[in-house]
C-alpha cells in the first residue's frame, strides 16, 4: 500500500480583482470582481514507503499547494488525498504523529529561546517519553551536527544551524513521511551538502518516505531517483531524473576544441553558443538537426576535436524553470498517469507563466 | 495515564511560554504602566466624591479603582491580534501540524504572562497605598479566594469570546478591530470607568444578564468586601462562556476550511 495516494487533485480558490487608482478603488468597493485561479488541477501519483521523490516546477506552479493539501493544513477542491492511509484535512492524531512538513522560509521554534525549550514542548505534545525524547535529540543532533547549537537562543544562530534545528524539531517524533519544501533555501553550500547527507540517511536508517521541493538541482540530483514535474497546477511528469532529461531536453551540447579563436557570430550559425573561452566552445544544437549541424561544423569550421554529450540535469531543470516549461523547442503535455511518460509536442507557447509567483502556497 | 499526559504537557508549556515572557518582560512591563486608566479615573472619582453627590466615599472611591487596576491586569486578553497574525501570516500553519489544538499554547501564554505581570501590579499598588495611606486595606482570605475564583471564571469566559472573535481573522484579515468595538461596551458595563452603583437601577439590572460587570465589577467588589451574587455571577459567565466556546467550535471548523481558500 503506497504511503501517499492522490487521485484527481484539484484546488482552486478565488482572488479578488482590482484595478489601479481611485476609480478602480471605487469600481472595487461598489462591485467587487473575482476571478477562479486553479492552483492544482487533475494531479495523481502515489509514493511507496522508503521512496524519495523530487517535486519540481517553477514559482507558483502549485508545489507547495499540493504540499499543503497532503499535509491537511489545506482542503481539496476535489479529487482524494490519502497519507499514510488517513485524508489529511481530518488532521487525526494518528496522521499527524505520521508526518512532518518542513518549509525552508517557516519556522516552529520560539525565534527567543533556545530550540531545545521547543525540543521539549515537542516531546510532551508527541507523548514521546522523556528518556526516549533525551536519546532522540542527541542522536539526531550527532547526526545533524547541532550539539551545542541547542542551548543557544535561536535568533542567535545562523541559518544553516537554525534550518538544522528547524529540521531535528520536525523530526523528533521520527516521522515515517516528510514532507521537505525548500529545506536548503537560502544555505551555503557546505551546509546545503551537509543537509543532503542527513536526509539520505535518515531515509536509509528509518525507511522513511520523502518528497522534496527544491530550486537546487543538486538536492534533486542527489537525493531523488524519481521526480514529478508540476507546471500550471497540472501534473506533467512522473518518472526518473533521467527520463526527465531524454523528454524535455531535446537538444545536445556539441564540445568543440577549435583550430583559430571566432567571433561568437561566426559560431551562432550552427546553434546556441552556451560558453566561449579562446579556442573552447560549446554549442546547444537541437537533436532533430544534430547530424546536419555537427556535418557543417565539421566541413565549416574544421576544428581540432568535437564531442556530443547530453546537457547536465541541472541545466536542463534550470531551463525548465528559466523557461515555464515552454523551451524554444516544445512544450510538454500533460501525462495522463502516473509513471507515464507521455509525449513533447512542439506547439503553442504559453510564455512564463511560472514566474508570475501567484501560487497561495508560496507567498502565504 | 490520559491526565498525566496532560500534566505534561501543560507543564512543557507553562515552562516554555514563562520563559518566552521573561524574554519579553521590559514589553509587559510597559502594557502595565500603559493600562494606568483606572488610576487616573481615581483621582478624577476621588475629586468628584468630595461633594457628597455619589454613593461611594472618597476613600471607597480609591480603594474601588486600585482594586480595578488589579482585576484588570489579570483579566486581560490579547488573543485576538496573536490569532489574527497568525492566520494573516500564515504561521497558524505550523501550530496545525501538530496533535495540539493550538488554542493551549493562547491558554499558557496568557498564564505566564499574568506571573510575568503580577511583580509590576504589586509595585503599582504599593505606590498608590504609598500615595493614599488612608485607602489601605486588605481583603480577608475568604472574600480573596472568592474574588479569585471569580476572576479565573471572568478569564476563562472573556477568553472564550475574544477566542470566538479570533476565528474571524479566517474571513477579515482586520478581525481585531472588532475588540476595539467590543472595548467601548466594555468600559462602560464592566466598571471600568464607573463603578456600577453610579448607575440607574433598570440599567444594572440589564447588565447583569450581560458578561460585563462579572469581569471587573463583581470581582472588585469582594475584594473590597462588599459581596458579590456568586451564583448569579457563575451562570452569566459560564451561560456567555460556553456559548462563545461552542460558536468556536463551529467557526473554527468552517474557518480552516476558509483557511485553505485564503492560501495561507
Amino acid at each position: 500500500m503506497p504511503d501517499i495516494r492522490v487521485d484527481d487533485l484539484c484546488k482552486s480558490y478565488r482572488v479578488a480583482v482590482k484595478a489601479t487608482g481611485i476609480g478602480g478603488a471605487l469600481r472595487h468597493l461598489i462591485r467587487r470582481e473575482h476571478r477562479e485561479i486553479h492552483a492544482v488541477q487533475s494531479v495523481s501519483f502515489q509514493v511507496e514507503p522508503g521512496e524519495i521523490v523530487g517535486f519540481l516546477g517553477a514559482n507558483g506552479a502549485g508545489k507547495t499547494t499540493t504540499l499543503k493539501m497532503l499535509t491537511g493544513l489545506i482542503r481539496p477542491t476535489s479529487g482524494q488525498a490519502l497519507v499514510a492511509g488517513e485524508v489529511p484535512f481530518d488532521r487525526k492524531r494518528r496522521f499527524l504523529q505520521s508526518i512532518t512538513l518542513v518549509m525552508g522560509q517557516k519556522q516552529q521554534l520560539m525565534w527567543d529561546l533556545p530550540a531545545l525549550d521547543s525540543l521539549k514542548v515537542n516531546a510532551a505534545v508527541y507523548d514521546i517519553p522523556e528518556a526516549e525524547a533525551e536519546a532522540r535529540i542527541a542522536r539526531l543532533a550527532e547526526l545533524l551536527d547541532v550539539n551545542d547549537q541547542l542551548r543557544q537562543p535561536v535568533r542567535k544562530l545562523s541559518l544553516g544551524e537554525r534550518m538544522k534545528c528547524e529540521l531535528l524539531a520536525a523530526l523528533l517524533h521520527q516521522p515515517k513521511i516528510l514532507l521537505l519544501d525548500e529545506p536548503t533555501l537560502g544555505l551555503d553550500v557546505n551546509a546545503q551538502d551537509a543537509m543532503r547527507r542527513f536526509l539520505r540517511d535518515y531515509n536509509r536508517e528509518f525507511g522513511a518516505t520523502v518528497i522534496l521541493t527544491s530550486h537546487y538541482m543538486a538536492d534533486i540530483v542527489a537525493l531523488c531517483p524519481r521526480v514529478l514535474l508540476i507546471h500550471e497546477g497540472r501534473l506533467i511528469y512522473d518518472g526518473s531524473l533521467s527520463g526527465l532529461v531524454d523528454r524535455f531536453a531535446p537538444y545536445r551540447q556539441v564540445r568543440l576544441d577549435l583550430a583559430e579563436p571566432l567571433e561568437r557570430a561566426a559560431l551562432e550559425r550552427f546553434g546556441e553558443v552556451e560558453a566561449l573561452d579562446g579556442l573552447r566552445a560549446v554549442l546547444i544544437v537541437q537533436r532533430s538537426r544534430l547530424t546536419e549541424t555537427v556535418a557543417r561544423v565539421l566541413a565549416e569550421l574544421k576544428p581540432r576535436d568535437l564531442a556530443i554529450s547530453d546537457p547536465p540535469v541541472e541545466q536542463v531543470v534550470g531551463r525548465l524553470f528559466l523557461e515555464g516549461v515552454v523551451s524554444p523547442i516544445g512544450i510538454a503535455s500533460p501525462i495522463p498517469a502516473a509513471g507515464a511518460t507521455g509525449t513533447t509536442g512542439a506547439a503553442g507557447t504559453t510564455g512564463a507563466a511560472g514566474e508570475s509567483g501567484n501560487d497561495p502556497g508560496s507567498s502565504p | 495515564m490520559m491526565l498525566a499526559r496532560f500534566l505534561r504537557k501543560a507543564r512543557a508549556l507553562f515552562v516554555l511560554y514563562l520563559g518566552y515572557m521573561l524574554e519579553y518582560r521590559a514589553e509587559i512591563y510597559l502594557w502595565v504602566l500603559a493600562s494606568v486608566l483606572p488610576l487616573i479615573l481615581l483621582g478624577v472619582w476621588a475629586h468628584a466624591a468630595e461633594s457628597g453627590a455619589y454613593p461611594l466615599s472618597r476613600v471607597e472611591f480609591i480603594r474601588y479603582f486600585i482594586a480595578v487596576f488589579v482585576v484588570r491586569q489579570f483579566s486581560f486578553i490579547w488573543v485576538i491580534w496573536e490569532f489574527e497574525d497568525l492566520v494573516v501570516s500564515g504561521n497558524l500553519s505550523q501550530q496545525l501540524l501538530q496533535p495540539i489544538d493550538p488554542v493551549w499554547r493562547f491558554v499558557a501564554s496568557h498564564i505566564t504572562e499574568r506571573v510575568v505581570r503580577l511583580p509590576l501590579v504589586l509595585a503599582v499598588v504599593a505606590l498608590c497605598f504609598g500615595l493614599y495611606p488612608d485607602a489601605f486595606w486588605l481583603p480577608t482570605a475568604a472574600d480573596f479566594a472568592t474574588a479569585f475564583v471569580l476572576l479565573v471564571l471572568a478569564f476563562a469566559t472573556r477568553f472564550a469570546l475574544q477566542y470566538m472573535m479570533s476565528m474571524l481573522s479566517f474571513w477579515s484579515e482586520r478581525a481585531a478591530s472588532i475588540e476595539e468595538l467590543w472595548f467601548v461596551i466594555h468600559l462602560f458595563l464592566s466598571g471600568l470607568i464607573a463603578p456600577l452603583d453610579v448607575y440607574p437601577e433598570p440599567v444594572r439590572r440589564i447588565t447583569e444578564l450581560t458578561p460585563f460587570p462579572y469581569l471587573i465589577y463583581y470581582p472588585v467588589n469582594l475584594l473590597l468586601g462588599r459581596g458579590a451574587p456568586f451564583g448569579q455571577a457563575a451562570l452569566v459567565l459560564g451561560v456567555w462562556g460556553g456559548l462563545g466556546w461552542l460558536l468556536q467550535r463551529i467557526l473554527w471548523r468552517r474557518g480552516l476550511r476558509r483557511y485553505s481558500a485564503m492560501g495561507n
